[in-house]
């Protein structure tokens, strides 16, 4: 990139519409998490605006949607109904269980395809890798179908093996392509000294290139990270409605069909579900961003 | 290896008999018993009523490690076999693994699909073009054509809109970094929290009660009634295209931020120089400079927008005319069991990105990277 280029000149009446837009921007999210702290009869009592007059919080919601503890209530009949709510740590695990493989196997997997695509000599390169780039904007929903008749007879469907290969799958178009445009740039001369040395490709790969490719890993890792994360429907095709197995994003569609009225536990899952993307959108911003900007032509 | 060879080769009436047969032998046992380890794991995990934190545990390992693990005995089978057979099944060994899963997974389903999509619901009767006939008739598929048109159109075109006017204020403003993380943090969230965070700016309760929802307590506040914002046709798809604004409006102004900071100041300064408002260097300089970024957002969120899915079923189930293409393919494939009319509305939205698949082509053969 070329040297620094001169800023703008600042303006005091452009930050201040900058300002109202960021704040409209951000309210729906800060109404979440207030509302998440509030108690149950707060919530349906009150706006969460209201906290500004009265703040009165609470971490109860948290405590019952992680812990899934008993609660009762009084319903409209007048009777005192026991009602267990859900549990969300069994699928934050299994969400982290089905993430981390779903970004880690296809990141290695598309390692290798692209140093092979980039320094490896074999008939047929050029048309696999022109197979790649079409197949960057195909979208998944035209597997789910065929993909969940072989789980079906490979009994494959409802495990994590299933998921991690249908994200292993939808996720290796950008992969190699992101990871072949890096690994193609590394000079020439790098390689060929560790051919004189007596390496073979494999060995190269794995001392050199693997090392040197990090950044590029790391971005596509990110950009891989919250798309597994946040999705719904290869969770809800390919792992089903079998509850052992039921990732944060499926449990919070429960949530909303089976207590769609009440907010004080719906914003809490809500909150659950997104706070590890948004520690690692914070902390990772830059990551985030190149991933983002690398990947700008993925389908 | 080599050492290996050497000593091998002198012994018995045929020199590479006792090679060959050893290669043969750890060409087929080391595949089958790492493939056996697999399985072991496999069944643990399918099986095992372990607590979860161990089942997650040992699933990594056995998934991450387990991937790691086929390369390298791959690689260890291919060098035991000979520098010839390692000189040919190399390439394979790199780009091999992928190409089976690409092939599983999109290009051999893609075909699957258009053959699934002339057959009924259970692939048993061959119906020739019928749920295509469908697709293009039936008066819910065609209020999800009207919807998905409305998606693409105002979806994308507010999204790569207010990106590019937020990207362009916050390079003016005094808080730059700030403003710029307040409007992309919605893109780390995902549809379906996303969903929820709407569903209670939505929310609607009934004249005279308390609004929660903050829309309907502005509304209320100054006199007007309280509205059913996801329940108005046809309004309500609007309501939910706004979800997908203020998720996407972070992400076209990270790439037309980057962009705009390669616009070279000199001609900048010259217009201005010259009397040029800024209004004007924006729309004669700045935008044509940054036009290809421009067509690269759009065709990156119209290809999301196409296939939006989760706004739609967590917020309406698709109810009160706010079906999409992506909502019906679901419901045919899971509700209604109807394999054929699933796979026809897939091959639609296939058919809708060949544009953006022929233009990438394009662009990369131009590159010749190869």
């Amino acid at each position: 990139m070329a040297a620094k280029e001169e800023k703008e000149n600042k303006s005091v009446a452009v930050t201040i519409i900058l300002l109202v837009l960021c704040l409209i921007w951000s309210l729906p999210t800060i109404g979440l998490l207030i509302t998440s702290f509030r108690s149950r009869d707060d919530v349906n009592r009150t706006g969460w605006w209201t906290v500004v007059r009265e703040a009165n919080f609470t971490t109860d919601n948290y405590k019952q949607v992680l812990a899934g503890k008993n609660y009762t209530y009084v319903d409209a009949q007048g009777n005192t109904v026991t009602a267990r709510t859900e549990n969300l740590v069994r699928a934050f695990l299994n969400s982290v269980t089905v993430t981390i493989p779903a970004v880690v196997i296809p990141i290695l997997i598309a390692a290798f395809a692209a140093y092979g695509f980039a320094w490896v000599d074999f008939p047929g390169r050029k048309i696999f890798f022109t197979i790649v780039v079409a197949l960057l904007v195909v979208p998944l929903q035209i597997a789910l179908i065929p993909i969940l008749r072989d789980y079906m007879k490979l009994k494959l469907t409802g495990t994590f093996l299933a998921i991690w290969l249908a994200h292993t799958g939808f996720g290796l178009p950008l992969a190699i392509y992101l990871l072949f445009n890096y690994v193609s740039t590394i000079p020439r001369s790098i390689l060929e000294s560790a051919f004189i040395d007596g390496y073979t490709h494999f060995w190269i790969f794995i001392y050199l290139i693997l090392p040197l490719s990090v950044p590029a890993l790391a971005s596509f890792a990110i950009f891989q990270f919250v798309w597994v994360w946040n999705d719904l429907l290869v969770a809800m095709v390919f792992l089903g409605t079998k509850q052992e197995v039921a990732v944060l994003t499926q449990r919070l569609l429960n949530m909303i069909g089976t207590r769609g009225q009440d907010w004080h536990l719906l914003t809490a899952g809500a909150f659950i579900s997104i706070v590890l993307p948004l520690i690692i959108f914070f902390a990772l911003q830059r990551f985030f961003v190149r991933g983002l900007l690398a990947g700008s032509v993925k389908g | 290896m080599e050492d290996f060879e050497k000593a091998v080769r002198p012994v018995g009436f045929f020199p590479n008999l006792w090679l060959i047969l050893w290669r043969m032998l750890i060409a087929v046992v080391v595949p089958g018993v790492g493939f056996f380890v697999m399985y072991i794991g496999f069944r643990f995990l399918r099986e095992s009523a372990a607590p979860a934190a161990v089942i997650a545990v040992v699933a990594v390992i056995w998934g991450v490690g387990g991937v790691a693990l086929l390369y390298f005995a791959t690689n260890w089978v291919i060098t035991q076999l000979g520098p010839a057979w390692r000189r040919r099944l190399q390439p394979f060994l790199f780009v091999g693994p992928a190409m089976v899963i690409l092939g599983w997974y999109l290009v051999i389903p893609t075909l699957r699909s258009l053959f699934l999509s002339f057959f009924g619901p259970a692939t048993k009767k061959f119906v020739g073009l019928a749920n295509y006939v469908y697709v293009f008739s039936d008066r819910v598929m065609l209020t999800s054509f009207r919807n998905n048109l409305l998606w693409l159109v105002l979806g994308t075109g507010l999204s790569v809109l207010l990106g590019l006017i937020v990207a362009l204020l916050a390079e003016r403003s005094h808080l730059e970094k700030l403003s710029k993380a307040l409007i992309f943090l919605p893109l780390a969230i995902s549809f379906i929290g996303a969903g929820v965070i709407w569903k209670y700016v939505y929310a609607y309760k009934p004249l005279g009660e308390s609004q929660i929802g903050i829309l309907n307590a502005i509304v209320t506040a100054f006199g007007g009634q309280p509205v059913g914002w996801l329940t108005v046709r046809p309004w309500n798809t609007l309501f939910l295209i706004v979800i997908l604004v203020w998720m996407q409006t972070g992400f076209a102004m990270v790439v037309l931020s980057a962009a705009l900071r390669g616009v070279p100041t000199s001609i900048k300064e010259a217009a201005r120089i010259d009397g040029a408002t800024e209004f004007r260097v924006i729309l004669s300089i700045i935008i044509p400079y940054v036009r290809g970024t421009i067509i690269t957002v759009s065709t990156t969120i119209l290809i999301i927008t196409l296939k939006i899915w989760d706004i739609v079923y967590s917020m309406t189930s698709g109810l009160y005319g706010t079906e999409v293409l992506a909502s019906q393919q679901y419901k045919q494939m899971f509700k209604f069991l109807n394999y054929g009319r699933g796979s026809a509305i897939a091959i639609i939205l296939v058919v809708a990105v060949i544009p953006v698949m022929w233009y990438n082509l394009k662009t990369f053969m131009q590159q010749e990277v190869f």
